[in-house]
């Protein structure tokens, strides 16, 4: 039967939602691999029943698993996401745990990209069996300043997305946690920092070339020019050629902000995005402001939002949604799907007018993708 | 031989077994020589620096191993194990 699964890493396993055929009915399977560290499950659009996932354990090291059958079986990578051996003396890096997986471009079969902890990008092109780091960014001359030893997240610093331009394999951005955005025209032999205008707040200089975090990128899939990005200091939009980032989240109410860890492009329309804003006041929450979940809704590049909370908690809901929990689907009209740290998940089916929940008591949600099913 | 003592976290690659048996005349020896016989299990164990992860613990009998140089000898137990790491 075709359909939309949803793949959905958590802290303590992996667990798949199947509707029915129809984005009615739900049924949740799993866990796999309980227990283990699941950071992101992506499924490869080349080849539909390819599916790829990052674990690791509190005690083992990190991994990835493969699954060639859409996920009812899984081979462990041969060779994971490594960092070469240190010459004596040089600062030793090593995988804490692989954060971001990415299918290659659709006329490379088989290649698939990797963001890992801390920030390193490497590449497959046996479909995840061996994977090989990319010297153009991990060994880059600016490496240390785009990636200072002590800077990062509580979960470390993070290469958190790798995006390529559907249009030219060679067209890459990379989004870190310590760095900000980076864009290479060499398929990752080269790099430079794309920041412009992206605020920093908390260095002396708020808006330097490189030292942001940049939480979410994505590309709007009918205009690849087009960027969106949540940055930890608000939401904004790129429109190339330009490289100056536009502030569109100084358009969201000034009670709610413009402070989230992701941002959503509408498959099909390139002016609407979607944002989960979090209270970032005071000693940063990072819950939904005034404990009322909302999404937030722009249907013309940013210029306007619209509050999207039909079917959420009226009061006492303090969620938050993390990087790489909030997507949509292809549909029409385009579903959303949205995984909290409190183990929900929750979807709209009507691009965000009207909300359920799907799933509960899951462990921890880090990742939710969205999957067909064929 | 030395005999190697798997915990839970590393069955599914022993294939279940807690007790097997490995050579080398290193800890680090030992764990290339258990990854042939159980791929991918010394890289969950053991970082590409070859440090022994923050989470795991090596012993050759009641001593921790600080080091896969540290050597081992005909008849040692080595005991892997999971230490304390969150919940």
């Amino acid at each position: 039967m075709t359909g939309t699964e949803l793949l959905i890493g958590t802290r303590k396993g992996a667990w798949v939602l199947r509707d029915d055929g129809r984005r009615g009915d739900w049924r949740l399977d799993g866990p796999q691999f309980l227990g283990q560290i699941v950071s992101h499950v992506v499924q490869d659009p080349r080849r539909p029943e390819v599916r790829m996932m990052a674990a690791a354990t509190g005690h083992l090291g990190p991994t990835v698993f493969r699954s060639f059958d859409a996920g009812a079986t899984w081979t462990e990578a041969r060779q994971p996401p490594a960092f070469p051996k240190a010459a004596e003396g040089a600062a030793a890096r090593a995988v804490d745990h692989t954060f971001w997986l990415q299918p290659g471009h659709a006329s490379e079969p088989g290649v698939w990209w990797a963001g890992t902890s801390p920030p390193g990008l490497f590449v497959s092109d046996d479909d995840g069996e061996t994977w090989t780091g990319v010297a153009g960014f991990n060994a880059h001359p600016m490496y240390d300043k785009w990636v200072p030893a002590d800077s990062g997240t509580p979960d470390g610093p993070l290469l958190n997305q790798v995006v390529i331009d559907p249009r030219d394999p060679r067209h890459m951005y990379v989004a870190t946690s310590t760095g900000g955005v980076f864009e290479s025209l060499d398929r990752g032999g080269s790099w430079a920092p794309l920041n412009k205008n992206v605020e920093a707040n908390f260095y002396p200089d708020p808006y330097p070339e490189y030292g942001q975090d940049a939480h979410y990128i994505a590309l709007a899939p009918t205009r690849p020019d087009r960027i969106w990005q949540q940055n930890h200091c608000g939401i904004y939009r790129l429109d190339r050629p330009g490289d100056e980032w536009v502030r569109i989240g100084k358009a969201m109410p000034e009670e709610i902000g413009d402070i989230g860890f992701t941002i959503v492009p509408h498959p099909r329309d390139a002016d609407t995005a979607w944002v989960f804003p979090m209270d970032g006041t005071d000693v940063w929450p990072r819950t939904s402001p005034g404990g009322r979940p909302a999404v937030y809704r722009t249907a013309d590049a940013g210029a306007s939002w619209r509050r999207l909370d039909d079917g959420f908690p009226r009061e006492q809901g303090w969620f938050t949604v993390k990087r790489q929990a909030f997507v949509a689907d292809a549909g029409e009209p385009a579903g959303l799907y949205l995984g909290t740290t409190s183990g929900e998940i929750w979807a709209s089916t009507d691009e965000g007018e009207r909300w359920r929940l799907l799933a509960a008591h899951l462990p921890e949600i880090y990742s939710v993708a969205a999957a067909s099913r064929e | 031989m030395i005999q190697v003592l798997i915990p839970s976290q590393l069955h599914s690659y022993s294939g279940g077994r807690s007790r097997v048996q490995a050579a080398g005349m290193t800890v680090g020896a030992v764990l290339d020589d258990l990854d042939r016989q159980f791929p991918g299990l010394k890289f969950r164990v053991v970082d590409e620096q070859s440090r022994i992860r923050r989470h795991m613990r090596i012993f050759i009998g009641r001593e921790a191993a600080r080091d896969v140089a540290e050597p081992v000898r005909e008849g040692d137990e080595l005991m892997i194990a999971g230490a304390l790491s969150g919940g």
